[in-house]
């Protein structure tokens, strides 16, 4: 019965491992325990938004501070996003959210532009100044046909 | 203690037992012979509820029938039954001591003291003290052997079954195999079937004898009516004859004229 | 051309009817070993045993192919991102194909390969050598021992096996995206924890219990089953094998196609 002892000793740290294998990837990547809650959310309305999705990033400075929450539609027919923001980030009540894109066709993330004034946003404000999607297509339709460029 | 009643078992269109009436009476040794392919191991394993019958019943001391039993009361049943396989049958996993302890270690809560105790008697019996330790893979063919009837019978049961107990064994292991079950009969009245094809050692230990030929029983009776029976297929069997009426080839035309035809 | 008709619907019939009279037989199986879960006597330690067995012996192969797997991803992954210029894409491209995709295949393709093969080997020798037949005359359900201990094992071992290989791709994908490629740290981790969300992870949870299951039974069915010669034993292993490969890749596709 010694061999048996030492098989089920094997057997616990395997299983173990695996669960602390299961946990670890369910905390870090599945964000579960916390780590999402520590934060606040701000909203903010765009005209256009250029298909950006649940999970986007959003970056100041080109510093990942946030994801998009929620994605909708309010009833003017304009883009309604909420963003969460992580804790100690501070954000100024003048602060510009512009949707922008990595790459030429990587992904849309909200980019944040911090203003001139000395009051931050609270959980819950909204952002106020915001830039919608520059679209590809209506910047080369607009160059084509723009007046000057006709000979 | 087994009445056996128009019992027979079918694989397809071979009908490996046909219809039998068998009765095995308790305390007594019942040794069922044949050549080879005469469907005594399936007649042994539908005995031992191993095999599902074709038609037929087996009565177990009158009440239970072990051709239409439910899983677990055959279990129950089973306690009290042992068997020795023709191969032995061990536990690969399991050295030869926790093989011999293995039934006693499932079904009773007995002390490993006393289950320790136990396993040696059954194992000096057999001839295989000292031995305990090894693998199964390290036993030679005989030595497996005494080693399964020491697991057969340590639970004491009333019914044992025997597949072949002495065929791959030297002579002295043979004789010493077959007086082990002459004497567990005279000594702890104990009930055992014996499948061989071994005449001299069946004769022997025999209260009874059944002679199996194409799944058909064609002689039954103590060791004493087999030996002086007129019937040419019992002779032809116990005398080991190669002319008779069983033919040592199934084929229905003679070689020479298959031959001439072309095979 | 009427016989080679009757012929070829004949064939097509009795192999379809074969193949279903052998499914059915092989869920009883593993019905009757689920009954003897919940029944006594209680198989602990024989449970405890086929893990060992099962889940420890498979450890290291799994943590190998595991790095490579990740290896191999973030280099091809790299590869092609890089002429998207979207590089830092790589963390995410990598966790999700192997938390979603190749974690619980590849780790499922080992395991048939480490364990599902032994397990039919092992229980058609019991056949053959008539041990399944001694356990039932010592009055010993070899369901209960013998299979259930087996699948139960592949079942609760397969996930564990994932959420290592899952660690140790990543790792090795970090490795080589990070150190060797040059990808930003940062932008490796952060698009990895944004994009990989819960459900993802679930998903590859809930693929790696059903194809432990699905070798538990495949591979003890067969060996349960196999023809008791030394050529039946060697089929059944084969035949196992195979199954429980293609099995895995048809209920992959299955449940990918119903959680996305």
């Amino acid at each position: 019965m010694q061999g048996y002892r030492k098989i089920e000793i094997i057997v616990g740290i395997f299983v173990f491992v695996g669960i602390v294998a299961i946990a670890g990837l369910a905390i870090k990547l599945g964000q579960i325990g916390g780590l999402s809650s520590s934060g606040y959310e701000l909203t903010a309305v765009f005209e256009d938004v250029g298909g950006i999705r649940v999970g986007g990033d959003v970056m100041m400075a080109g510093v990942s501070i946030g994801r998009v929450a929620d994605v909708s539609l309010d009833d003017d027919s304009e883009a309604h996003l909420l963003l969460e923001i992580n804790e100690g980030i501070k954000i100024s009540t003048d602060a510009i959210a512009t949707v922008r894109t990595k790459g030429i066709i990587g992904e849309r993330y909200i980019r944040i532009t911090q203003g001139a004034d000395e009051e931050s946003l609270n959980d819950g404000d909204e952002i106020e100044e915001t830039e919608s999607a520059i679209n590809i297509e209506d910047l080369v339709s607009k160059y084509i046909f723009s007046p000057d460029n006709k000979e | 203690m087994l009445r056996v009643e128009n019992l027979s078992r079918r694989f397809g269109d071979l009908l490996a037992v046909a219809p039998a009436n068998i009765h095995i009476r308790r305390h007594q040794t019942t040794v069922i012979m044949g050549g080879s392919g005469s469907g005594k191991t399936t007649l042994l394993r539908l005995l031992a509820g191993l095999e599902q019958a074709s038609s037929g019943h087996i009565w177990l001391d009158g009440k239970h029938d072990l051709s239409c039993i439910s899983q677990s009361g055959l279990y129950q049943l089973r306690q009290r039954m042992g068997m020795v396989f023709q191969y032995s049958a061990l536990l690969n996993s399991l050295n030869v001591y926790e093989n011999v302890a293995f039934p006693l270690h499932e079904h009773t809560q007995l002390d490993e003291s006393v289950i320790r105790t136990m396993v040696m008697m059954k194992l000096e019996q057999v001839g295989m003290r000292g031995f305990e330790h090894l693998m199964p893979s390290e036993l030679s063919g005989g030595m497996a052997k005494r080693v399964a009837f020491a697991r057969a019978l340590i639970t004491d049961p009333e019914l044992v079954f025997f597949d072949e107990p002495t065929s791959g064994l030297d002579p002295i292991s043979a004789g010493v195999v077959s007086s082990l079950i002459h004497r567990l009969g005279q000594q702890t009245r104990l009930t055992s079937v014996v499948v061989t094809h071994d005449v001299e050692a069946g004769l022997r230990i025999a209260d009874k004898v059944i002679l199996l030929w194409q799944g058909h029983v064609i002689a039954e009776g103590t060791a004493e009516d087999i030996r002086h029976s007129d019937d040419p297929r019992v002779r032809q069997f116990i005398e080991g004859n190669p002319d008779g009426p069983i033919p040592f080839s199934r084929n229905e035309t003679p070689f020479h004229e298959a031959l001439m035809a072309g095979l | 051309m009427r016989r080679l008709l009757t012929h070829i619907f004949g064939a097509i019939g009795r192999s379809t009817l074969s193949s279903l009279q052998r499914t059915g037989d092989a869920t009883m199986l593993s019905l009757r070993a689920l009954c003897c879960f919940f029944m006594p006597p209680w198989q602990g330690s024989h449970i405890v045993r086929q893990l060992y067995a099962l889940g420890v012996g498979s450890l290291i192969i799994i943590a190998i192919t595991g790095a490579f797997t990740g290896m191999v991803l973030a280099l091809q992954g790299y590869y092609m991102l890089a002429k998207f210029g979207s590089e830092s894409l790589l963390g995410s491209a990598i966790a999700l194909s192997i938390i979603r995709e190749l974690g619980p295949v590849l780790a499922a393709f080992m395991l048939i390969g480490r364990a599902g093969s032994s397990i039919t080997a092992e229980i058609g020798i019991m056949r053959v050598t008539e041990q399944l037949d001694a356990l039932q005359m010592m009055a010993v359900n070899p369901v209960g021992r013998i299979i259930m201990p087996r699948i139960l094992a592949t079942v609760i071992a397969l996930p564990l096996l994932v959420a290592i290989f899952d660690v140790v791709g990543l790792a090795a994908g970090y490795v080589i995206g990070v150190d060797l490629l040059g990808v930003n740290a940062g932008a490796f981790i952060g698009e990895m924890v944004t994009k990989v969300a819960m459900e993802d992870l679930n998903i590859g949870w809930i693929k790696a219990a059903g194809f432990g299951l699905l070798i538990g039974a495949i591979c003890t069915w067969y060996g349960y089953r196999a023809e008791a010669t030394t050529e039946g034993v060697a089929r059944a292993t084969t035949q196992a094998v195979v199954l429980s490969c293609v099995s895995v890749l048809v209920l992959d596709y299955i449940l990918t196609s119903f959680f996305l």
